[in-house]
Order: structure tokens, then C-alpha cells, then sequence
């Protein structure tokens, strides 16, 4: 048991480190968590150090000027000792009692080995990010087809392109700097599919007219695909992938208004990796299980409801960053710095920013979300996403259940939603807890109703051993 | 260049690499087999979400391969289903 400070940040992406970094300079004492083996997050994962200049040139520029910023602050907070750092720190429960929170984490640094650690504080700012939408479709558990982030994981983490010859499809800006990175790491890009129309964009242009840096960003990657011939390929979806043992080929189809494949514009690409997200879905676990109240963020998703504070409705609870509604990391940021300026206006602590520069950060916040929203609104998932299925794909990939299971306990009204459809068919109840399977499962059972993830107590799976480590008894799962 | 042993195989890696990216870098897309449809898996989302990539390390099954970064002298053996204790 660590000593307690006032504030734990679970999350060191974009807006953990911006919180973490506002509450230090405001005089607060922060504990930062994060999975992974250093501060950044999925936007801001480092290169390994030995990874060829072309993994390196993965890495996202736009950024980079404040990542290194926050980096140096969390670097001299950590000197003076106000700033603890736990880096392969899995926090898998948060619990909260009358004196403020206490959030149960393993320590993987020395994996497989791990150690059960419990932090405590007044205050909680979960920040934990989204991971990609996915939606099934036949093939899609071949070996080779890898969700658009994990393709992008493994190449900037890792500086392993997946495969030689790559077709991309989703939906969403992501799919572009994915293709960009993949091309210029000497990967044969042979499509993008974008299920979108390039006209989705006029529909709500004002926040994107506004917004003159990611249009150039979009130019950026533009350009790059352009250079290395790679076909961006609008109102298309992947919709099956064909092979044995790896994935060979795809099958892909244009779209009509409704999402569904026009007869007649099939077409087969030869590919030997594929890549696939529809936008991300919000990382809630622990936020659920502290009971924050969730509201629409109009993208498919239920995300944490905050206030202009990034208070959530628990006091001493905020969240910032994906987990209140995917906007990107410029948005994560600006509301990981209100999120910390909430904290201490929340704490009474002295150091607080002066007001025309808190206005200014509003501003900025609701820039971004207004941008964030207008990206979600041109790229929805496409109602007639489901017509690809058929009835033997498997949609949860862990309990193997297929889209005819599911679909039969949603066509005889015993299931009306993703819970009712686990009960009866065990969908999103194997190793990953319908985190990959349920946006997808929800859609068939309640198709144009927002996406919430059932409550898991258990938010990473552990050994008994870590529980019974020297760290605090942790609290029995009622 | 650093080494582990993937099924008594030597595996090098870069370090900081996860074994999910050395796996993927020496060729190996899939290393398990699902307990029902004996289909084969590897990586999938590459950030510990899915848990198609489970191996076992050191003796300990379950463990997310795009998680656990690659140690000289880790032994790793694949192909258990669904890494079941």
C-alpha cells in the first residue's frame, strides 16, 4: 500500500498526462498508472529503441511538440517526488469508500510475474482510452486480419509491419495514417475501403472548415498515399475474407445508402493482411463499476457523462479523453487539463490557471468536440452493416458463437439487448468479456440504440496469487 | 540482436518488442487453436483487449502475447487452447 497522494490518474495517454501534469503544477500529489511500459498511450506509443527509421516515421508528428512538453514536466515532478509513476500497472478494479477511492492494480513489469498493488486518493480521473469498433464479417477470424489498431500497434510498437500486401476497410479518419504508415514502411497497401461517401463531410462542414490543422494532416496522409498509388476506395466495405489457414483474399462491395452491398459491385483483392475498425469504442470498466452515469455520444457509443468540469456524477470522480467520447488526442488533452483544474478547485488547492486561460482551454475543448462530432456524424457505422453476416460467422470470437445463434434469440424476442443475448448464447462471455463482440451483438439485438458495455468487476484478468500479494485485501465481488 | 525460446525454437526479438510483434516479425501470424472450431488465432487487436493471442510464459498460461515484452532466456510454448490452466 502506497502512501496516499490526492489524486490517481488510471490512463498515461494524451489526457492523463495533460491531467497529470496541470494537478502537479497545481501543487497536488499524483499517482499516474498506465498498461504500458511508458507514458503516451496508444496515440504516443514509442518506437522500440532499436525499430528502423520507417516505424519511427510512424510515429505521429502532430503532437509531438506537446507530448515532449509533458513529458519533461512529469520528468521533473518525478524528481521532486510529488509525482509517482507506475508504469505495466494494470488497474483492473476502483472501489470508492467515505475518505475517497482506492484503485487495485498489478504490477506486469516483471511478467508473467505479478503483484497486487492498491493506490488510494480523494480523487479519481480515469483516462482510459477506446480501442477499435469492430464489426464481423465472414473470414474475419482468420489469421491475418487484425483490427486497424492492432496493425498499427504492432508496426509502431514493434516496428513489424503484419504482412506484405495489406487491404484496409471501417470506417473513420484512423483507417489513413494506418494505410500512410503501413506504405511507407514498404507494405503493398492494395485498398482502403471507406465505407463513408466522400460527400458525408458537406453534410456538417462548419466545425470542419474550422479546423484548418486537420485538414492539413488529412492533405498530409493524402499525399503520402498518393506517392505509393494506394486506392482509397469510398462507400466500400470489406465485406468477407476468404483463405485457408491466413487470410488470402478479400471480398468487397460498394455500398447503397443504407450500408448494404449493391448486387453486382463485388469485387476480390488479393491481400495477405487485412485491417479493419468502424471508429472506437470508449474503455469504461472501471468507470461502470464505480457507477458513473453514461450518456449518448452520438457515435454508436455510450461514453462517461461529465460536466464542463470533466466531473463525472460521482463526486470525486472525473474522466477525460476517449472514455467520455472518442475525439482524438488535442481533445484528450484540453480535457485532461480541465479535468485536473476541476480537481483543484474541488481539493482547494491554491495553484489554479488564471481565467482568461482557462476560457481559452474551454474554447479549445469545444472546438475539438464539435470537430469530434462531425467526424462521427460522417463516419457512422452503416445500418446495413449486418446484411454481410451470414448465418455461420462467428461474432463473439472467444465462445465461438455465430451470427445465427445470435440472431435467432433476437428474432424470437427472448433477447432484446447484448446482456440477454450473453445469458442465452454465451456471447461475450469468454476471455475478452464482450468487449470485441458486444458493440456488434448489441447491433443486432438493439440495432440504432447506443452501445454500453456490461458491468465487469474484474477489468483485467489476474492470478489468485496476485491477489493474495502483500498489497490490501481487495474487495470480494458481490 | 536478443533471444527467447518459442516451442523449444529460438525466437530473437528487438528489445522492447512484445512477443506478439517478434512472433509476428518471424513469420508467425497464428499460435493457437480455438477450444471449439479448432481454428487457428494469433494477433488480433494488438493491444491486450481481444485475448485471441494467449500463450504460455514461464509455466503460466493465459498470458496476452502483444502485452509481455520479450526477455532473453523467457521460454514461451503456444498452441494451448484458450491457454486453459
Amino acid at each position: 500500500m502506497s502512501e496516499p497522494g490526492d489524486l490517481v490518474v488510471v490512463g498515461a495517454g494524451p489526457a492523463g498526462m495533460a491531467a497529470a501534469a496541470t494537478a502537479l503544477h497545481g501543487g497536488l500529489r499524483v499517482t499516474l498508472l498506465d498498461a504500458g511500459p511508458e507514458p503516451g498511450g496508444q496515440f504516443w506509443r514509442r518506437p522500440v529503441r532499436a525499430a528502423d527509421p520507417a516505424a519511427r516515421a510512424a510515429h505521429p508528428r502532430r503532437g509531438r511538440r506537446t507530448y515532449r512538453a509533458l513529458c519533461a514536466a512529469l520528468s521533473a515532478h518525478r524528481r521532486t517526488g510529488r509525482l509517482t509513476l507506475l508504469t505495466d500497472h494494470h488497474a483492473w478494479t476502483a472501489t470508492r469508500g467515505e475518505d475517497g477511492f482506492t484503485v487495485h492494480a498489478v504490477d506486469r513489469s516483471r511478467a508473467p510475474e505479478e503483484t497486487d498493488v492498491a493506490l488510494r486518493a480523494p480523487a479519481l480521473l480515469v483516462a482510459t482510452g477506446a480501442y477499435d469498433r469492430q464489426l464481423p464479417f465472414p473470414g474475419w477470424d482468420l489469421p491475418g486480419v487484425l483490427t486497424a489498431g492492432g496493425l498499427q500497434a504492432l508496426l509502431k510498437g514493434g516496428g513489424v509491419p503484419a504482412g506484405a500486401r495489406v487491404v484496409l476497410g471501417g470506417t473513420g479518419p484512423f483507417l489513413l495514417p494506418v494505410a500512410a504508415a503501413l506504405a511507407t514502411r514498404g507494405a503493398e497497401v492494395a485498398a482502403v475501403c471507406e465505407a463513408s461517401g466522400p460527400s458525408a463531410w458537406l453534410r456538417r462542414p462548419g466545425p470542419l472548415l474550422r479546423r484548418p490543422a486537420r485538414w492539413a494532416e488529412a492533405a498530409g496522409y493524402a499525399a503520402v498515399l498518393a506517392r505509393h498509388r494506394v486506392p482509397v476506395r469510398t462507400r466500400t466495405a470489406i465485406t468477407a475474407a476468404e483463405g485457408t489457414g491466413r487470410v488470402a483474399a478479400v471480398r468487397t462491395a460498394l455500398l447503397d445508402a443504407d450500408g448494404s452491398p449493391l448486387p453486382g459491385s463485388e469485387r476480390r483483392i488479393a491481400a495477405d493482411t487485412v485491417g479493419v475498425g468502424w471508429g472506437f469504442v470508449p474503455q469504461l470498466d472501471l468507470l461502470v463499476t464505480l457507477g458513473c452515469p453514461l450518456a449518448d455520444a452520438g457515435d454508436g457509443s455510450m461514453a462517461a457523462a461529465v460536466d464542463g468540469g470533466q466531473r463525472t456524477g460521482v463526486p470525486g470522480l472525473y474522466a477525460a479523453g476517449e472514455a467520455c467520447g472518442v475525439g482524438g488526442a488535442a481533445l484528450a488533452v484540453g480535457e485532461g487539463r480541465l479535468a485536473a483544474v476541476s480537481v483543484l478547485a474541488d481539493l482547494g488547492a491554491p495553484g489554479r490557471p488564471n481565467p482568461r486561460r482557462l476560457a481559452a482551454e474551454r474554447a479549445a475543448v469545444a472546438g475539438h468536440r464539435a470537430f469530434a462530432r462531425a467526424v462521427a456524424g460522417a463516419h457512422p457505422v452503416p445500418p446495413g452493416w449486418s446484411s454481410w453476416l451470414t448465418d455461420d460467422t462467428p461474432v463473439c470470437r472467444c465462445e465461438e458463437v455465430t451470427a445465427g445463434a445470435v440472431r435467432s434469440v433476437c428474432a424470437d424476442g427472448s433477447a432484446a439487448d447484448h446482456r440477454q443475448v450473453k445469458q442465452l448464447t454465451r456471447a461475450g462471455m469468454g476471455w475478452c468479456q464482450g468487449r470485441m463482440c458486444g458493440p456488434a451483438v448489441h447491433g443486432l439485438a438493439a440495432p440504432g440504440q447506443p452501445y454500453a458495455p456490461a458491468e465487469r468487476l474484474i477489468a483485467t484478468p489476474l492470478t489468485l496469487g496476485a491477489l493474495a500479494g502483500p498489497g490490501e485485501p481487495p474487495p470480494v465481488p458481490s | 540482436m536478443t533471444e527467447c525460446t518459442v516451442d523449444g525454437e529460438p525466437l530473437p526479438f528487438v528489445p522492447g518488442q512484445t512477443l506478439a510483434a517478434a512472433l509476428v516479425a518471424s513469420g508467425r501470424i497464428a499460435w493457437r487453436t480455438t477450444r471449439i472450431g479448432r481454428r487457428p488465432r494469433g494477433v488480433f487487436c494488438g493491444i491486450g483487449v481481444c485475448f485471441d493471442c494467449l500463450v504460455t510464459v514461464d509455466g503460466r498460461s493465459g498470458q496476452r502475447a502483444c502485452l509481455v515484452r520479450a526477455r532473453a532466456g523467457m521460454t514461451v510454448t503456444t498452441g494451448r487452447e484458450d491457454g486453459d490452466e
